[in-house]
């Protein structure tokens, strides 16, 4: 019996909600007297055996450079083998881009029940039972899986790794790779960006800011602090910033450890996105605003005036 | 957005001369409740409060997945458009508003299993009864959020699958679909038999007319018993999150202190 969590990779970096992932699997693994053992696949620049630090007591590695390109197909092909040989129980992804598209499949791949955008360890006192989001951040549902084998994807940030001593043990594991249906013809990342659903801090600005020549109070703010930034809806619908900024109902859902709302009015399917971050701060100019009432430090002012002001005062605080 | 109009029925007109003929689509139409209800529990936390609620189709579903499919029929009128629920009766009325914007007739699953391996497999059944080219699916459901059947019914039929497309277009059997990756997008190609989930960018939301309306009266509900198959999961409760301990104003010329309060006392940063 073992725990897989499959460790995500970009440009040959191991994502940070793979660091949870495997925490979360190594936890896991220990309320189950188990191991938790981490597979990764294509070239990574990464010193593998300090993912133990997180729990993990081996990791298997297929270093082959037709695996460097996420494929959903082959992909699942080779973790279900994985899985069977290494007599895998629980699989665990991030409840990310690739989580998503892989999970579902290899649900069904090893008639494994599955629970997506879990949001904290299960409860082994009868069965097997998940808490994972629903509504939209409004609600937890408690989810039993019934079947041997379970896959959960975890949703980032709801699980902080607590490092500890010790190092992986880093093995090659040989398996056959299969033909890829799919022909990806081009890739646009942009890089060095902090990407926005792994984000611990987030600024984000709505309508309020009146245009896009104006957005430079909010990704100064991001900048001192680390953060990435995001947008409303009606924002990224007017182009005044780019499509994958947008959170919310039909955008991105997230759930940073701060997350801070300019000119946003904090409109119902709005908070649908943002509601599970930990703390939130909102700064608006209507006193009336609804944001407010999700708020944990509301400011009323003008964003204009205001916002530059917190730069300075976390400048200061900094040095 | 006019320009990205003229830009979709310029590519309409092009694409009728690509596109395969008698191309089958399915879409998967959900029933949600509407993005502002209130959400509460009965029955001891078992059961989602319905009392009062209004339904409506899941928004990924209908603005994407239905309207995507919607113009590529227009695009090619050989094209068949059939609209797929799995659920109780009290769907028919939401299957009826996706008919009144477009497809040619729907097929309901009488079921009230809400296992998403459940509901895949009887999905992927009348898929493969009726051996379609194409199956959308949108983004994920905003009640239960899995994000899971579009995977699960391109598995159980053997076909590939791209997640949260954001563009998508044909030329005969190939597909080239844009899908949203970490920090970007990443343009693939893959022929038919194709399972694609939706989310925005792939159409421009529509609003169903008179005409619409009244055809979608007489178009076929075709409702099926379920084929036999597992279920994997099942929801034991539900939990509202903890309520906000309220906000705490600070006064618009004291930002020093914002940022004290998120270093010492929310330790946020
Ligand atoms: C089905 C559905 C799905 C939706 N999905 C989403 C979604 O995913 N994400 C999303 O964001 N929205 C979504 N919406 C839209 C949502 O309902 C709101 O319309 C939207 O969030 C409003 O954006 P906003 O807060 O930026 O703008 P507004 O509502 O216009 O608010 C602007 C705010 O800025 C404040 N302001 C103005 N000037 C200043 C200033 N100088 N300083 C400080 N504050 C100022 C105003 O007081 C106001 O509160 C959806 C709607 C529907 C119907
Ligand atoms: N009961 C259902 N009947 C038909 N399609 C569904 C059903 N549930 C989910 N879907 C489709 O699958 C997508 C993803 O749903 P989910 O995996 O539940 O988040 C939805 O956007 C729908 O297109």
């Amino acid at each position: 019996m073992s725990i897989l969590i499959f460790l995500d990779q970009s440009e040959g970096h191991i994502k940070k909600s793979s660091f949870e992932a495997a925490a979360y699997g190594s936890a896991i693994a220990e309320k189950m007297n188990t191991s938790a053992e981490g597979i990764v696949f294509g070239k990574t620049n990464d010193e593998l055996k300090s993912l133990g630090k997180y729990g993990l007591k081996k990791v298997h590695t297929l270093e082959d450079d037709r695996l460097n390109n996420f494929d959903d197909d082959v992909f699942t092909h080779l973790i279900a083998e994985a899985a069977t040989s290494l007599n895998a129980t629980v699989i665990i992804f991030s409840n990310n881009f690739n989580g998503k598209a892989i999970a579902p499949r290899l649900s069904v791949r090893l008639k494994a029940g599955l629970v997506t955008g879990a949001v904290s360890l299960p409860d082994l006192s009868e069965g097997f039972v998940v808490k994972k989001n629903v509504f939209s951040g409004k609600a937890f549902a408690n989810v039993s899986i019934k079947s041997a084998i379970k896959v959960i994807s975890l949703n980032a940030n709801a699980f902080k790794p607590v490092e500890k001593e010790g190092d992986a043990e880093v093995v090659p594991i040989s398996l056959e790779i299969p033909g890829s249906r799919v022909k990806v013809v081009k890739v646009d990342k942009v890089s060095g960006e902090i990407p926005l659903a792994e984000a611990e801090i987030v600024v984000s600005g709505g309508r309020g800011l009146k245009g896009p020549e104006n957005w430079g109070i909010v990704t100064d703010l991001a900048k001192e602090l680390g953060a990435a930034t995001a947008c409303s809806r009606p924002v990224s619908d007017s182009d005044w910033r780019p499509h994958h900024e947008h959170v919310g109902q039909t955008g991105l859902a997230i759930a940073p450890n701060l997350y801070i709302a300019i000119g946003i009015s904090g409109a119902i399917q709005h908070l649908a996105g943002v509601n599970r971050s930990k703390t939130i701060v909102v700064i608006n100019k209507d006193p009336e605003a609804p944001f407010f009432k999700a708020a944990d430090y509301g400011i009323v002012g003008d964003a204009f005036e205001v916002v530059p002001k917190i730069t300075e005062a976390v400048k200061k605080m900094k040095s | 957005m006019p320009s990205s109009n003229t830009f979709l029925s310029f590519y309409s007109l092009v694409s009728s001369r690509l596109q395969k003929k008698n191309m089958k689509i399915l879409v998967c139409i959900s029933k949600t409740p509407d993005t502002t209800a209130k959400i509460a529990f009965t029955d001891n936390n078992t059961k989602f409060a319905e009392a009062g609620v209004q339904f409506i189709i899941n928004p990924y579903d209908e603005w994407y997945a239905l309207v995507r499919a919607i113009q590529l029929k227009e695009a090619d009128p050989s094209t068949v458009l059939h609209l797929i629920n799995i659920g109780p009766a009290d769907a028919d009325p939401i299957i009826r508003k996706a008919l009144a914007l477009g497809g040619d007739e729907a097929i309901r699953v009488n079921t009230t299993s809400t296992d998403d391996y459940y509901i895949a497999s009887q999905i992927a059944a009348i898929a493969k009864e009726n051996q379609y080219d194409l199956i959308f699916t949108g983004k994920e459901t905003i009640d239960y959020n899995g994000s899971s059947i579009g995977g699960m019914v391109a598995e159980l039929l053997e076909m590939p699958f791209i997640s949260l497309a954001t563009q998508f277009s044909l030329n005969q059997n190939m597909a080239t679909v844009n899908r949203e990756i970490e920090g970007g997008e990443e343009v693939d190609e893959v022929s038919l038999p194709l399972v694609v989930s939706c989310q925005k960018g792939m159409a421009e939301q529509r609003i169903p007319n008179m005409r619409g309306i009244m055809a979608a009266r007489t178009k076929p509900l075709n409702v099926r018993e379920p084929i036999e198959a597992a279920t994997l999961t099942e929801i034991v409760s539900f939990e509202m999150p903890p309520a906000k301990s309220g906000v705490k104003m600070i006064p618009a010329d004291q930002p020093e202190e914002l940022v004290r309060l998120l270093h010492e006392e929310a330790k946020v940063i």
